[in-house]
């Protein structure tokens, strides 16, 4: 038995459902904070195995998804400019921005590239020295790391025609805004084990202790998943509140200090938009001075772009877990993975798609 | 000019094509018709090709005849298992045999973006004509057509093919049944993968090969064996998933999947992990989806597992219901259900 079938062994994860059963007095709102967990909650079919008390609040874990629409329309303002490479994650390509996304504006001639790695788009940058290239540099903590070495790399490697346009966005800050709104019905979260393997641990206990909410640093498998909701769903009927960690095969306590190293290296932490949500302080990194000279949004001139949002479109309230996608009026029929009005329906992590996708039995 | 003669008057020297495709390759003159006898006619000749005309006469005996066209672009144009060469030909047959029928002649339309390497040609010439032998069908008829540099990617290749079919044969997407049972003929997204790997792009390397075939031998010797096959087709563009949902709206019913019999080799699986793709989606070029009744499925099983191309089949599902709201459900691995919904656009990577 490898260990992967070990993770999603149906007899260990019934056995572990019945155990959850018979803990549970109450009905619990558990958060999880990361797209990837609502994906997987969703396409193993988890998400309807779990007893009826245990009700998930999708989180607003998907960097398509929050990556504000600002930064998007001015993904699309550099994408279309002349002697530009713009290169991106895959499924930011169909984000719509305010009038447009990345797939039109390469429909109609522009040079617009999907790339695995940051890595890659400076080697077309360097490839291309006649040509400006540009990395939408957008994701969480995980992506950080990789993100920060293009443009170290960048300066080592004497390459100036290279820039990212950066969209960073931190989890904990995240976190705060959602448990101190005043419509908060989260009690207690689940972790992103990835988020916690490049930062570790630390920025959770004050987070867990001000709000009195219980945390656990949770995995992508199912077994994973339901460890984690297990130990969280343990501590609330416990009235405790902690930071347990979860993930232990991947996660320690200090985090990767060599990916913190080249973070603090090339960002700083700033305010930062969230589609959907607003503005959350200090919940982003942007590119510090030294490598200022990197930053797309100083390179080109997108300083005064005018957005406006689809008027229907409610995945703010989505991604802070207020409503299901299912209360929108336009899921499933103005609101489709091929005509999407919000970020949420984009990204196979984004809460919609992966309600319309795999919900919906 | 000394002693007032002429020099010998002399057309300029074209300069020489270096075994390149050239514009006036398309120009329908002389070049056209050396690059189709040095090239096309060299592998496809047959009696109705020689006959030189711009149509091809053929015959139907009392049949009904079966007629397909596909148009096959495909980055890279060389890849582990194939190219587009065997492609053109593989598809085509592939679309009239699930039909039921034979597929007999196939006519071909080349388009040549100026500057592709004639060896290139050659060879792609050449596995068209192998993979042609195969599946016992003739090259009938084709057109050549050079674009400028850059107006085109290298080559593009249609093929239309005409197949006899049986009277009183019926075997098409509107027929699944209640009850039936899902039958695939082997690992689903081997082509997908190693198409994708052959680029280049992505930085990993696989040992996964297309499965690009044709499948007419294998589904005659299916037909041979059985009689109650109510639906056939080749999960290409979209994997099993949007085949699947395909069928599921014409014949308004849902189908349920197992995923644990899913036969999905090791190595596409990881890719597939690596990359945030989902194998359900991922193209396949050899391999083909029974539905017929549950009753049949082994002698169904018996005749594929006698057949290269058929050696890797299983059940992975059935036909649970007549449903208004057709779809496809899919029983997890861990014992869950979840929606298996069509492929909407492209299929994009996830970024983590």
């Amino acid at each position: 038995m490898n260990k992967t079938y070990t993770y999603q062994n149906p007899d260990l994860i019934k056995r572990s459902l019945d155990t959850l059963s018979k803990i549970l007095t109450k009905k619990w709102a558990i958060m999880e904070i990361c797209g990837g967990q609502t994906h997987a909650f969703m396409q193993t079919g988890l998400s309807g195995m779990l007893p009826d008390e245990i009700e998930l609040i999708h989180g607003p874990g998907c960097p398509v998804c929050v990556t504000s629409l600002e930064l998007v329309d001015k993904a699309v303002a550099i994408a279309s400019s002349e002697n530009v490479i713009f290169t991106s994650y895959g499924d930011m390509l169909r984000v719509p921005g305010s009038e447009s996304d990345l797939f039109s504006v390469r429909a109609a001639g522009g040079d617009v590239r999907v790339v695995y790695s940051p890595i890659e788009a400076l080697q077309i940058a360097e490839n291309n020295p006649d040509k400006e290239v540009v990395f939408f540099g957008i994701g969480f903590e995980t992506t950080a790391p990789s993100n920060a070495i293009s443009v170290i790399k960048a300066e080592e490697r004497k390459i100036s025609n290279y820039s990212m346009l950066v969209s960073h966005v931190r989890v904990p800050p995240a976190m705060h805004a959602i448990l101190s709104a005043e419509n908060n019905r989260v009690q207690g979260f689940l972790a992103a084990g990835h988020v916690c393997a490049i930062m570790g641990l630390a920025e959770y206990f004050p987070i867990a202790e001000k709000y009195h909410t219980p945390i656990t640093v949770t995995g992508f498998e199912p077994m994973d998943l339901i460890r984690g909701i297990l130990e969280t769903v343990r501590m609330l009927e416990e009235g405790s509140t902690s930071v347990v960690n979860a993930y232990k095969r991947v996660v320690s306590p200090q985090g990767n200090m060599q990916a913190k190293r080249i973070i603090d290296q090339a960002f700083v932490e700033c305010d930062r938009q969230w589609r959907g949500i607003g503005m959350i302080p200090m919940s982003g990194w942007k590119l510090n001075t030294v490598y200022a000279q990197y930053d797309a949004e100083l390179k080109f001139d997108v300083e005064n772009i005018k957005t406006h949002e689809s008027e229907i479109c409610i995945s703010g309230l989505i991604l802070q877990g207020i409503k299901k996608p299912y209360e929108c009026p336009a899921f499933g029929t103005q609101c489709t993975p091929q005509n999407p009005l919000g970020a949420t329906m984009v990204s196979s992590e984004g809460a919609c798609a992966a309600y319309y996708r795999y919900g919906n039995i | 000019m000394e002693n007032n003669k002429f020099e010998n008057f002399s057309c300029p020297l074209p300069i020489p094509l270096n075994g390149q495709v050239a514009i006036g390759h398309g120009s329908g003159g002389t070049l056209t018709k050396n690059l189709i006898t040095s090239v096309f006619y060299k592998y496809f000749h047959n009696p109705i090709l020689d006959a030189g005309n711009d149509f091809a006469e053929i015959s139907a005996k009392g049949s009904k005849i079966i007629t397909s066209t596909d148009g096959h672009v495909i980055d890279p144009i060389f890849f582990p298992g194939g190219d587009i060469g065997k492609l053109a030909v593989a598809g085509t047959v592939n679309d009239i045999s699930v039909s039921g029928a034979i597929p007999k002649y196939l006519t071909a339309s080349f388009i040549i973006e100026e500057g592709f390497p004639i060896k290139d040609l050659d060879q792609i010439a050449q596995s068209m004509q192998q993979c042609a032998l195969e599946a016992d069908v003739k090259i009938i008829s084709g057109d050549t057509k050079v674009v400028e540099k850059g107006k085109a990617d290298k080559i593009f290749i249609s093929t239309a093919g005409i197949g006899f079919l049986k009277n009183g044969l019926i075997i098409n997407g509107s027929q699944a049944k209640p009850g039936d049972a899902v039958v695939v003929s082997g690992t689903i997204g081997d082509h997908g993968i190693s198409v994708l790997a052959a680029r280049n792009e992505l930085g990993f390397s696989t040992t996964v090969i297309s499965d690009v075939a044709p499948l007419n031998n294998m589904i005659q010797s299916v037909l041979a064996l059985t009689h109650h096959i109510h639906v056939m087709r080749d999960p290409t563009r979209g994997g099993v998933a949007t085949t699947l949902n395909e069928i599921a709206m014409q014949s308004k019913v849902n189908i349920t999947l197992d995923e644990e019999k899913i036969p999905i080799k090791k190595q596409v699986h990881a890719a597939c992990d690596i990359l945030g793709f989902d194998p359900l989606y991922v193209a396949n070029e050899g391999k083909v989806l029974f539905i017929l009744p549950e009753r049949e499925v082994s002698t169904l099983l018996k005749a594929l597992h006698a057949h290269q191309y058929g050696k890797n089949a299983v059940v992975i599902g059935s036909i649970s219901q007549s449903s208004n709201s057709p779809k496809v459900l899919m029983h997890t691995r861990i014992g869950g259900t979840r929606i298996v919904d069509m492929l909407s656009g492209a299929m994009l990577p996830r970024i983590c």
